[in-house]
């Protein structure tokens, strides 16, 4: 492992690593196939700031309207001792917490060094593991730790993690509403993903799968007021497929053997800090590692607008649907050579290259021009 | 998607302009619209920031809510929104309307924030506690009518721009960017000297074009509208009239720079679908529309009560089977109005199109108890015919009229003889132009746009104890009137 290191440091360069958190890990399970984010992830790349650096700033900002919603929302519940997040739990999911204790492990005696903290999170949770007789306990900002691609990525989630009739359950709160029951699919399906993570987390904290519920629970303001929902969320399938992306992961080294030996996204800064390198020969070092690009990423990679462009000449920067409608061939120039009936398929793109034909013929045969 | 779209957008991607992927325009447009684009507070379920709003290109309403968590502005916002949608839908309120007021959302999001201002507001009272103004409980129904109304694929009532031109062009990007609003209309119509694809890219950049909303740039309102708001909140709380005026208008400037662009290309959009010929379909589907607004009018002058939150069994079964209708058959008569729409059922052998080879207009069937008009014609086409001898067709051009394959020769180009029933008078002799001539061109579908009965559903009151049972009447609640909107 300390070769994989060694490596992974060099590509990152004079850098400040940056760490995963339960988003970054999250979004690796939205597009596995993608080497580049995978090895930039791993390396602990600012890959906002190469991304920038090369032309292709990330189209991301948070309000800090948003923000402050989240942080009240978040010190409401959690105030006097989590008073309002417990009595959600009783009442609305019937949870039996008699009474409880909680915890806050936002520091330890004054040092909040993530070592120390995943140190107190861990002799503490498993105190509470063996001993089962002890129901209710609530731990606040626990730091929890998970090894992805080789290295530990230390999560710093803002939930809470409880124990009831000896299992722990990891609890999610998010500013988005339910209203009338329902809350937006998109976000929910995030927040099950990112709380996957943490019951990963959990698990390997543990060091047994049995000791952490996979349903957890998404605690949310109900329709229009800041008053709290709670609801179970089962996020087996999404523990599933964090299992796939992460073992895939853990063979970083076979991503790493197939890229140049020297390879770095170091900006070779002055004394001053100010980077001396050129963007053109940066974006050339960022191209050695290939990329899958997908519309979506345009939600989750601070890398999209570089991969996009990257990706002009593709079909799959059409979307997904879109290749899927054109027999999967991958470059545009192909498609319009079969539908112009002059670019020869191979085999295996024969049945795609007569259905281009005919939707060209029919094209043309409406509009009286060639396509 | 269809393989004649993908392929139109790869056309575009290749060419860096769109490309149209209809020959004439599928919904309806008013001669005077009321365009609504809704600002939203970021991180809130449903605090509304500010909308401009207005039926005239030349007069944009600005509304805005100076301290959006504040539940009175926001009520004032209802009201104030009402105060112009009101009036507008009032101007269309005659019995048994011929034309509807129709309302334009710039996308998807839109609409769904003002579905959610539709719930926020029409179980509202106007008396006793927490009571608000009239308009408010009766914008937040029309709000909630017209929102599902969006739902129903036919209707116009509600057009949604971004979705109405990716379903008229497809652009060299994914659908996913046509969400964009300027995005779309950079590909579709760029500024002299671009490209679609650079007038698109440059359509991303927040300073340049600000998004259409609801959700603002986050750029915007950390450096420009957290510095307003916290301005306008500063001279409330020490009380001076005139700092307070002089703040809210320096707010209200910061929000008109983020709409502004919006409303331009709104307008634009509407020129740019008004530009293409109407499909034959559109006018009854428009007429549908009108019956369907007439009628929540009727009930609204009736006293009914606001929209449930939830459908019951019954009535949720039954929207289902009519959307699902609904679509079917709007895809039936998208395809019968435009030929490039037909080529997709061409592609996949549920229509052929070709020139008519042979003719015997006059062929009299004497087998039966009556001598009976039966003409029969040779189509030649080079498309796919998966159609058998027995199968009945019907052509676009003459939609009453049945033809049924009596042989099929599979060469290329193949030949079908058709033997045709119906719409040629009543005579033994066929009326002029009712029975295609050798050498014009005609399209014959598997499909006709003829009309299909509803599925029978139970009444309410008679659900199924599998479904629920019979849901509870409604009846308005305090709860519902006074909830919290913070």
């Amino acid at each position: 492992m300390k070769g994989t290191e060694a490596r992974l440091a060099r590509i990152r360069g004079r850098a400040v690593p940056r760490n995963h958190n339960a988003r970054t890990i999250a979004a690796l399970a939205s597009n596995p196939g993608c080497a580049r984010r995978a090895i930039l992830d791993a390396a602990g790349v600012d890959k906002q700031r190469i991304a920038a650096f090369t032309g292709f700033p990330a189209p991301f900002g948070q309000s800090r309207f948003a923000l402050a919603r989240g942080n009240a929302f978040e010190a409401q519940l959690k105030a006097e001792g989590a008073a309002q997040l417990l009595a959600l739990l009783r009442e609305q999911l019937n949870l039996p917490i008699p009474k409880a204790h909680y915890d806050d492990l936002t520091e330890v005696g004054g040092n909040t060094s993530p070592e120390l903290r995943h140190a107190r999170t861990k002799s503490l949770l498993l105190g509470i593991a063996r001993n089962t007789g002890d129901n209710g306990t609530m731990f606040d900002h626990p730091l929890l730790r998970l090894e992805v691609g080789g290295r530990y990525a230390y999560l710093e989630p803002d939930l809470i993690a409880f124990r009831v009739e000896g299992k722990f359950s990891v609890v999610e709160v998010k500013s988005f509403p339910v209203i009338d029951g329902q809350a937006d699919g998109e976000k929910v399906a995030a927040a099950a993903i990112q709380s996957a993570v943490y019951v990963l987390a959990l698990r390997d904290l543990l060091g047994d799968p049995g000791a952490v519920h996979h349903e957890t629970i998404l605690v949310c303001p109900e329709n229009f007021s800041s008053r709290p929902v709670a609801a179970k969320l089962d996020v087996r399938k999404q523990l599933a497929v964090l299992c796939r992306q992460l073992s895939r992961l853990a063979r970083i080294d076979d991503l790493l053997g197939l890229l140049p030996p020297g390879l770095t996204f170091d900006l070779d800064p002055d004394d001053a800090g100010v980077p001396r390198r050129e963007p053109a020969d940066l974006a050339g070092a960022i191209r050695t590692v290939g990329a899958r690009y997908a519309p979506e990423c345009l939600n989750t990679c601070e890398m999209c607008f570089f991969c996009r462009d990257e990706a002009r000449d593709d079909t799959a920067r059409l979307g997904k649907s879109t290749r899927e409608e054109l027999g999967g061939i991958e470059h545009i120039a192909a498609v319009l050579g079969f539908a112009r009936g002059t670019g020869a398929p191979d085999p295996a793109l024969a049945e795609a290259a007569v259905t281009l034909r005919a939707a060209a013929r029919l094209r043309a045969d409406v509009l009286g021009e060639a396509v | 998607m269809s393989t004649l779209r993908a392929l139109a957008r790869v056309i575009a991607a290749e060419r860096q302009f769109a490309q149209p992927i209809c020959t004439v325009r599928h919904v309806h447009v008013s001669d005077r619209p009321l365009v609504v684009i809704p600002l939203a507070l970021s991180g809130e379920a449903c605090a509304p920031l500010a909308a401009m709003v207005g039926d005239d290109p030349r007069e944009p309403g600005l509304l805005l809510v100076p301290e959006p968590r504040d539940r009175d502005q926001r009520f004032a916002f209802a009201a104030e929104l009402a105060g112009v949608a009101g009036p507008y839908i009032d101007s269309y309120a005659h019995d048994e309307p011929d034309d509807a007021p129709q309302f334009l959302l710039p996308n998807p999001a839109a609409v769904a924030f003002i579905r959610l201002l539709g719930r926020s507001t029409r179980f509202r009272r106007t008396e006793g506690a927490y009571a608000v103004p009239a308009a408010v409980p009766l914008l937040g129904r029309w709000l909630t009518f017209y929102t599902e109304r969006a739902e129903v694929p036919p209707s116009s009532l509600m057009l949604v721009l971004t979705d109405v031109l990716a379903g008229h062009w497809a652009t060299g990007q994914s659908p996913m960017e046509d969400q964009n609003l300027s995005a779309i209309i950079g590909w579709i119509d760029p500024p002299p000297g671009m490209t679609g694809a650079q007038a698109a890219l440059a359509a991303e950049d927040p300073v340049r074009c600000p998004p259409a909303g609801p959700a603002t740039d986050p750029t915007f309102d950390n450096e420009v509208l957290e510095a307003r708001m916290l301005a306008v909140r500063t001279a409330r709380s020490t009380g001076d009239g005139r700092a307070l005026a002089r703040a809210t208008a320096r707010m209200a400037e910061a929000l008109r720079t983020q709409l502004e662009p919006t409303w331009t290309l709104m307008w634009r959009a509407v020129d740019l679908l008004r530009a293409l010929p109407e499909g034959g379909h559109v006018p009854g589907r428009w007429a549908a529309d009108c019956a369907a607004f007439g009628s929540y009018l009727d009930y609204l002058r009736g006293g009914g009560p606001p929209q449930a939150k939830r459908d019951g069994a019954v009535s949720a079964a039954r929207r289902l089977a009519n959307l699902e209708r609904a679509q079917e058959r709007l895809a039936v008569e998208r395809a019968y109005d435009d030929s490039l729409i037909m080529a997709e059922y061409r592609m996949t052998g549920e229509a052929f199109a070709g020139t008519v080879v042979a003719a015997e207009p006059d062929r009299i069937d004497a087998t039966g108890k009556r001598r009976v008009l039966r003409p029969r014609v040779t189509v030649e086409t080079s498309d796919m015919v998966l159609a058998r001898p027995g199968a009945v067709l019907t052509s676009p051009a003459r939609p009453g009229q049945e033809a049924k394959v009596i042989e099929v020769l599979d060469d290329a180009p193949s030949q079908v003889v058709l033997e045709l029933k119906g719409g040629m008078g009543r005579s033994l002799t066929p009326e002029p132009g009712s029975v295609p001539a050798v050498g014009e061109r005609v399209c014959y579908a598997t499909f006709s746009d003829r009309f299909q009965p509803t599925a029978a559903f139970p009444p309410p009151e008679e659900t199924p104890w599998t479904h629920g049972g019979p849901p509870p009447q409604y009846v308005p609640r305090d709860e519902d009137a006074t909830e919290v909107w913070s």
